[in-house]
């Protein structure tokens, strides 16, 4: 049921021989390690001083850097927070006109790339969009007040829009994991509703809403697309400068790791604060009757829904199918099939190893709680907040390193060149694709192997059973959705992803992201709606069918 | 769970056959490009059908490119670098990565101030940075020169592109070789006061701008302008070639190097001898609304259409020399 801190992690622990767990923690611990090379390749930058880089930035533009992005995670953080788990209680806890569609469909925006997103909400409401020209018509040159765009709210309110469906899909699922029966238990105590909320079922979801959030702000941080259509500068901005603009890859490298080491901060700042307590969810979720809400709610609850959709993405594909109308399809030829093949190829296998790799380390932790797993798992999760050109050329430099040793260690033993192997193939943008969202798919699968009885793992030992089968026949059915949700994101988070992609795709490897890079990077938006609607397409397919899977389940 | 033995073994077998090498064809040129594959592909695909080389090509941003290139030493598959704006070409030079070329053909092909004095590099196409109006709120007789948008009529007046691009970068960079840093960082900050909105992400958003009269200057690359005026030619905008009666306007390039390590650096040197010419230079500048680097070849009518100008001479990499000076001089001016 329902314990609270008392569980002693200790009297749980498993008493099997060292040796039989040995090659399990051996295994996770080299993947954690693999992991943290690229983010361990930067700390030798600070060797060579780049005082001069530090100064001017301290001298000009740093303290403005660090307040807009504290701001932007301040707001994007609350936004997400409100957003994510009031949308995911609503769908979880009641019935409502359309609730069946909001569903699933408030995971679409998942599919938009955040600086599309972007690129859109600029184009239509900036001065010369279509909106405010229409005022002018209307009103007069001065007419007429209208809200910049590109300001703080602005940037803060889109990257909201983009962000909130990791912590409405995380919610969610805990949410549905928690089933009925408590809050109807806390409910005949005497508790209100909105008591019950927040007093049984938030606190229980807590590791998954925080999961989620610590996703969308990490996205945030290292996000440069967007915010530099909105020309709002953050860290990320200064790290870029200082690479593209002082050509100081250097001073780039340092500036990464402060950042990565203020996440590590703040994530574990939360874990403490989290503190000990534990949430077991009661067994099979029970499918509860949801609260059926009537007239005025009914309406509120269904409007509130379809804006948030509206905004965050009917609007955003209306006008890339707008574009794609105007500019004609010319572009679409035999290429295409490649592109989607490449991307959703790439997509499938990141997300098979991610997750594989995401549940061994989350396994190996649960069940040997040490500090050296625990420090080596963070680190390993650490590269999503990465800007991530930095993480790309990280990854090409330790590859092209041991491809070189590799190169010569065969030349001098069989006497022939292997010339450069791995990097800039597709195990290395598979290795990338890891690195960087390894973090996406450990917070699903940590949360939900979080909400599991211990008494579960005490019967398994009882009955002798091997920590392959207790992971394979107790845990994995269990963790099913959450596993599927963790691949889900990490599919949708490849499609989007761009710099390591651009960087380590072997010759004629282009995907959907590429396209639209290479159309957009020359202001060519409209020949860009193609591949980035193809892209929603393509991402919108698994999230329909996670969806479906996980109602069936329930 | 059948389920996902069944998965992974097909993931594994789709592993391996993305892992089979592909073995490289022996009349073929690789290209490492910084400009898109949409410009650069036609190009090669008539430059194919014409000599039956291959050229095979990868894209990717300039700076992860450049590191790339470095990275992989005497490894390097690529036998050629394009990249735009004189600034990266510089860096490549710089880090080493581009091998000196000999060339009777490039060398009366292009003319010496957009080419690396150490023939590590030439300009394929021209891009002027210029002035653009509002034709409706400005006469040509009110501009004059870069530095008079600094001038008090300009006030609430002035469009400028985000300093964090190359190009702005660049055209600042050029101030300073010509004017010295204090001069300059003076010329910037008056810009600042008579901007009429925040800086623009792109030069597509600040030539919208204009047209909607929410300002009446700024600074474009001009072939933003002339893809807007083939689409648009309504739009009532102009563009003005400032600075005549002195140094000229500032122009910036796009262009190639034969890598150090090239494999295949004799069949490159053909390509990038072929780019240069006559054929290649029409298709090269067209495709982008560009003026020819080779100043035999006459621009595209549209682009004709703006009138000779006269244009900076001083080679462009200058500009790459003193890029970093001149973005934490526009980080002092206060320009974004």
């Amino acid at each position: 049921m329902f314990y609270p801190s008392s569980v002693d992690t200790q009297a749980v622990r498993p008493a099997w021989r060292v040796s039989d767990g040995g090659w399990w923690r051996l295994a996770a611990l080299l993947i954690a390690v693999l992991v943290s090379i690229p983010v361990l390749m930067l700390l030798p930058a600070w060797l060579t001083p780049s005082s001069e880089v530090w100064r001017h930035l301290a001298d000009t533009v740093l303290g403005e850097l660090l307040r807009n992005t504290l701001v932007l995670l301040l707001g994007v953080g609350a936004g997400v927070l409100v957003l994510g788990v009031g949308l995911a209680w609503l769908t979880v806890m009641y019935e409502f006109p359309g609730r069946r569609i909001f569903e699933w469909a408030l995971m679409l925006p998942l599919g938009i790339p955040a600086y599309v997103m972007a690129f859109v909400a600029v184009g239509l409401l900036d001065f010369s969009g279509p909106v405010q020209t229409a005022l002018r018509a209307v009103f007069g040159q001065n007419g007429y007040w209208f809200p910049r765009i590109r300001s703080e709210g602005g940037v803060i309110g889109v990257m909201i829009l983009a962000l909130y469906p990791y912590v409405y899909m995380l919610a969610r699922s805990a949410f549905l994991s928690q089933g009925r029966t408590l809050m109807e238990a806390g409910r005949s105590l005497g508790l209100s509703p909105r008591a019950a909320f927040v007093r049984i079922a938030l606190p229980m979801a807590r590791p998954a809403i925080a999961a989620g959030v610590a996703l969308a702000l990490m996205e945030t941080l290292a996000d440069f697309g967007a915010v530099t259509i909105f020309n709002y500068d953050t860290f990320t901005t200064a790290i870029y400068k200082a690479w593209f603009g002082l050509f100081n890859l250097g001073a780039a490298a340092q500036l990464s790791t402060l950042l990565l080491l203020f996440v590590a901060v703040a994530l574990y700042a939360e874990r403490h604060w989290r503190g000990q307590s534990r949430y077991y969810a009661a067994g099979k979720p029970v499918q509860g009757h949801r609260h059926r809400l009537t007239g005025l709610r009914a309406t509120a609850a269904c409007s509130f829904a379809l804006s948030v959709l509206a905004l965050a993405f009917f609007i955003p594909v209306g006008q890339l199918i707008f574009w794609l109308v105007s500019a004609g399809i010319e572009d679409l030829d035999a290429g295409y099939v490649e592109f989607v093949s490449h991307t959703v190829s790439l997509g499938l296998l990141a997300a098979l190893i991610t997750v594989a790799a995401a549940v061994l380390l989350a396994y190996v932790r649960k069940q040997w709680p040490g500090r050296l797993m625990r420090a080596v798992t963070r680190l390993a999760t650490l590269g999503y907040a990465l800007p991530g050109a930095v993480l790309a050329v990280g990854i090409m430099l330790a590859f092209t390193r041991l491809d070189r040793q590799v190169d010569v260690l065969v030349q001098t033993v069989f006497g022939v060149s292997t010339g450069l192997l791995l990097s800039s193939s597709v195990v290395a943008l598979l290795f990338a694709y890891l690195v960087r969202f390894l973090a996406v798919a450990h917070g699903p699968v940590e949360s939900a192997l979080e909400r599991i009885k211990p008494s579960l793992q005490q019967a398994a030992r009882s009955l002798g059973a091997s920590h392959r089968e207790l992971l394979w026949r107790v845990y994995l059915p269990i963790l099913r959705p959450g596993l599927l949700s963790a691949a889900l994101l990490v599919f949708v988070e490849v499609m989007k992803e761009l710099p390591a992609t651009l960087l380590l795709r072997p010759f004629d490897w282009d995907t959907l992201a590429i396209r639209i890079f290479e159309l957009t990077s020359e202001g060519e938006w409209q020949r860009a709606a193609l591949p980035a609607l193809t892209l929603v397409l393509v991402g919108l397919l698994p999230v329909i069918f996670l969806v479906r899977r996980s109602e069936s389940e329930v | 769970m059948k389920q996902l033995h069944r998965l992974a073994l097909g993931a594994l077998l789709l592993g391996s056959l993305i892992l089979i090498p592909t073995v490289q064809a022996a009349g073929t040129v690789v290209v490492y490009s910084a400009r898109n594959e949409q410009l650069i592909k036609p190009l090669f695909d008539a430059y194919t059908k014409e000599t039956g080389v291959k050229v095979k090509f990868v894209t990717g941003k300039e700076g992860p490119l450049l590191e790339r290139l470095q990275a992989e030493g005497d490894k390097t598959p690529a036998d050629m670098l394009i990249t735009v704006d004189a600034g990266n070409l510089w860096q490549a030079a710089e880090r080493g990565v581009l091998a000196k070329v000999n060339s009777k053909v490039l060398e009366e092909n292009i003319p010496a101030h957009l080419r690396d004095p150490d023939g590590q590099w030439y300009g394929l196409s021209v891009r002027a940075r210029t002035i653009v109006y509002n034709t409706k709120k400005v006469k040509p007789a009110d501009l004059s020169a870069y530095e008079d948008l600094g001038n008090p009529k300009w006030k609430g007046r002035l469009c400028l592109r985000s300093s964090k691009k190359v190009y702005n970068q660049s055209l600042v960079a050029m101030m300073i070789s010509r004017y010295g840093e204090p001069k300059t960082e003076a010329i910037v900050k008056s810009w600042i006061p008579n901007l009429a909105t925040d800086v623009f992400s792109d030069d597509e958003n600040l030539l919208d701008a204009m047209a909607a009269e929410q300002c009446d200057v700024g600074i474009v690359n001009s072939y933003y302008f002339g893809r807007l005026k083939k689409k648009h030619p309504e739009v009532p905008i102009g563009i003005f070639w400032p600075n005549q009666n002195e140094n000229g306007v500032h122009v910036n390039i796009s262009g190639a190097g034969i890598t150090r390590h090239a494999k295949h650096s004799e069949a490159a040197l053909k390509l990038l001898e072929w780019l240069s010419s006559d054929k290649a230079q029409n298709l090269f500048a067209d495709s982008n609304m560009e003026f020819p680097a080779n100043p035999k070849v006459k621009p595209n009518p549209l682009v004709a259409s703006w009138g000779e100008f006269k244009h900076d001479t001083v080679n462009v990499s200058e500009a790459g020399k003193l890029q970093a000076k001149a973005v934490m001089l526009m980080d002092r001016a206060g320009y974004k």
